[in-house]
C-alpha cells in the first residue's frame, strides 16, 4: 500500500517543505555557552581545590576566553530573534516552564560574574593596570576576597549554564530527535570536554596540561557512553525516533555525525591524548582543536537535524 | 467554555476557500497562511482513498507553544484560544519549534502569528471566516461544554480522530471519518 501526503496551499518560508526557523546562530550559541561553562566550571574547581598556581592558565587565563564567548553567544542569540527591537521582553518576566527564559536569567547573571572574575585577575596578567577610578580598585579588592565564594556561584552557573543548552533542545516534544532527556547531561559533558580542550591548549605548564588532559579523557569517554545511551533510546522508543535515530544511522547526518563528531571530534583525539599520556609527543593543539570543532559540528548537526524530525500524522 | 472544531473530511472537497477567506479576513501576507488543506492519498489505482483535511491550529488544551515561550507573548484567553500579543513576542521561534502541528509561522514584520478563532469575529457572535466561507458546510465550531453547539452535535453522531493525539498537546481540532 503507498502513501502520499499533499498540503496545498502552503509554501511558508523556513517552514515548508521542512522546519528550519533556526539557523546558524541557535548551535553557534549553544556551543559558546557550553565553551563558557566548561571554562568556568573547572576555573571554580581548581580555585575551591587550591590549586590557583597549579593550574594557573585554567583558573586565571583560560577564563578570559569566557566575558568574549558570552557576549558573542547572545549576540548570535540576539540575530537569531526576528522582532529584535522587542528582545528586553526576556527580562520583564520569569517564566518557569520556558528553558529560554532560564537561559536569558542565567546568562544575565554568569556574564557579568565572569567579567568580575576576569577583572580580580586583571592585575596579574598586566602589573601595570591601574583602575583610574578609586571605587574600581576597591572593588577589586573585593572581589579577590571573596574569590571562593565566586568559584562556588560560577560552578553552579556553569552547570545550569551547560545542561540549559541541551534542555533548550530537548525540551521540546514536537522534535522527537531532541526529546530525549540525555540531552540535557550530553551538552554539558561536551561543553566541559570543549572547555577543559582550550584550557589545555592555552597552557604551557606540562603538569596542568597532564591532569587537564585526564580530566578530558573522561568527559569524552562519558559522552560517547551518553551518545549510545542516546541512541539506543531512540531505537526503543516510538516510530518518529526510531526514525529520528536513523538520521544518523543510515541517513542523511551520518556521515558528518560518525567522521567529524564521533572519530574526528572524539575518539581520535581521545587516542593522541591517551598516547601523550604514555609518553609521545603530540601538539597539544591538534586533541584541543579537533575536540573544539567536533563540539561545534555536533551542535550543528543536532539543531539542523532536529527540526526535521517531526510527528507523523 | 471551550472553542473546538470539527472537520468532516467526508465533506470536504479540498477547494481551499477556507484558506483565502482566511487570508483576506486576516491580512495574512503573501505566501504565508494560518490555515491549509491536507490531501491523504493512501493506496494505489484501482484501490485509492482519500482524505482531505482543512488544518489549522489546534488551540490544544496543553499547548506546549505557551509553555515554552519565554516572554509569555503566547497566551490563553478564553475558551481556549491560544493567541500571541505581537508586540511581546521577541520572534526567537521557539513555539514554532515546538509545535507538532507546524501551526506558527513568523511573520514577515518579525512577531509570530497564528490561527486566533477568528475571536475578534467571535466577539460579535459571528464564525470564524474559514467556517462562515465553507461551501460544503463541513466546518463545525461552537463550544464543546454547550451539547448544543454545532461542535458538540457533529461529534456527538460520528465517528472522530485528533492529530498526533500522541504528543500529548490535547489538540481540539475533530476531524469527522
Amino acid at each position: 500500500m503507498k502513501e502520499e501526503l499533499f498540503v496545498s496551499g502552503r509554501n511558508i518560508p523556513n517552514i515548508d517543505p521542512y522546519l528550519n526557523i533556526w539557523h546558524w546562530q541557535i548551535p553557534i550559541y549553544l556551543y559558546l555557552g557550553g565553551l563558557a561553562a566548561g571554562i568556568m566550571f573547572f576555573a571554580g574547581y581548581f580555585t575551591i581545590m587550591r590549586k590557583e598556581k597549579d593550574m594557573a592558565t585554567t583558573v586565571k587565563w583560560a577564563p578570559f576566553l569566557v566575558p568574549g564567548a558570552l557576549v558573542l553567544g547572545l549576540f548570535a542569540l540576539f540575530l537569531d530573534l526576528k522582532h529584535q527591537l522587542y528582545f528586553w521582553r526576556l527580562y520583564t518576566t520569569i517564566r518557569f516552564e520556558s528553558p529560554m527564559s532560564w537561559g536569558a536569567w542565567t546568562l544575565m547573571l554568569i556574564t557579568p560574574l565572569s567579567f568580575v572574575w576576569v577583572a580580580s585577575y586583571m592585575k596579574e596578567l598586566l602589573p601595570k593596570w591601574d583602575w583610574k577610578l578609586s571605587i574600581l580598585n576597591k572593588a577589586e579588592a573585593l572581589a579577590i576576597k571573596y574569590r571562593k565564594s565566586m568559584a562556588w556561584v560560577m560552578m553552579l552557573l556553569a552547570v545550569v549554564l551547560g545542561v540549559y543548552t541541551g534542555i533548550l533542545l530537548s525540551a521540546f516534544n514536537a522534535r522527537p530527535l531532541w526529546n530525549t532527556s540525555v540531552l540535557g547531561i550530553l551538552f554539558l559533558t561536551s561543553g566541559l570536554s570543549t572547555g577543559l580542550a582550550a584550557s589545555m591548549w592555552m597552557s604551557k605548564s606540562k603538569y596542568e596540561r597532564k591532569v587537564l588532559s585526564r580530566l578530558d579523557l573522561i568527559m569524552i569517554g562519558i559522552e560517547l557512553f551518553l551518545i549510545i545511551h542516546m541512541l539506543m533510546g531512540f531505537l526503543a522508543a516510538s516510530q518518529v525516533q526510531v526514525e529520528a535515530a536513523h538520521l544518523f544511522l543510515g541517513g542523511e547526518f551520518t556521515v558528518v555525525f560518525w567522521v567529524f563528531v564521533i572519530i574526528l571530534g572524539l575518539v581520535f583525539p581521545a587516542t593522541l591524548e591517551v598516547l601523550e599520556l604514555k609518553g609521545f609527543h603530540i601538539p597539544v593543539w591538534i586533541p584541543a582543536l579537533l575536540i573544539l570543532i567536533g563540539g561545534l559540528v555536533f551542535r550543528f548537526v543536532m539543531v539542523e537535524a532536529g527540526q526535521i524530525t517531526r510527528f507523523l500524522y | 467554555m471551550r472553542y473546538a472544531m470539527a472537520i468532516d473530511t467526508k465533506k470536504c472537497v479540498g477547494c481551499g476557500d477556507c484558506v483565502v477567506a482566511c487570508q483576506t479576513e486576516n491580512n495574512v501576507p503573501h505566501g504565508y497562511c494560518r490555515d491549509w488543506i491536507v490531501e491523504n492519498v493512501v493506496g494505489s489505482y484501482p484501490n485509492v482513498e482519500i482524505e482531505l483535511r482543512s488544518e489549522r491550529c489546534n488551540h490544544c488544551d496543553n499547548s506546549p507553544c505557551v509553555r515554552c515561550c519565554p516572554t509569555g507573548a503566547s497566551h490563553i484567553v478564553e475558551g481556549g484560544i491560544v493567541k500571541v500579543t505581537h508586540n511581546m513576542c521577541i520572534g526567537c521561534g521557539a513555539c514554532i519549534e515546538s509545535c507538532p502541528y507546524d501551526a506558527r509561522y513568523s511573520h514577515p514584520d518579525g512577531y509570530v502569528d497564528k490561527c486566533t478563532f477568528c475571536d475578534h469575529r467571535l466577539a460579535k457572535g459571528q464564525s470564524p471566516a474559514c467556517v462562515a466561507v465553507c461551501p460544503t458546510n463541513c466546518l463545525y465550531f461552537g463550544d464543546l461544554e454547550d451539547p448544543n453547539s454545532d461542535v458538540s452535535k457533529a461529534l456527538k453522531n460520528r465517528k472522530w480522530k485528533v492529530l498526533a493525539p500522541e504528543a500529548g498537546t490535547k489538540p481540539q481540532l475533530y476531524f469527522l471519518t
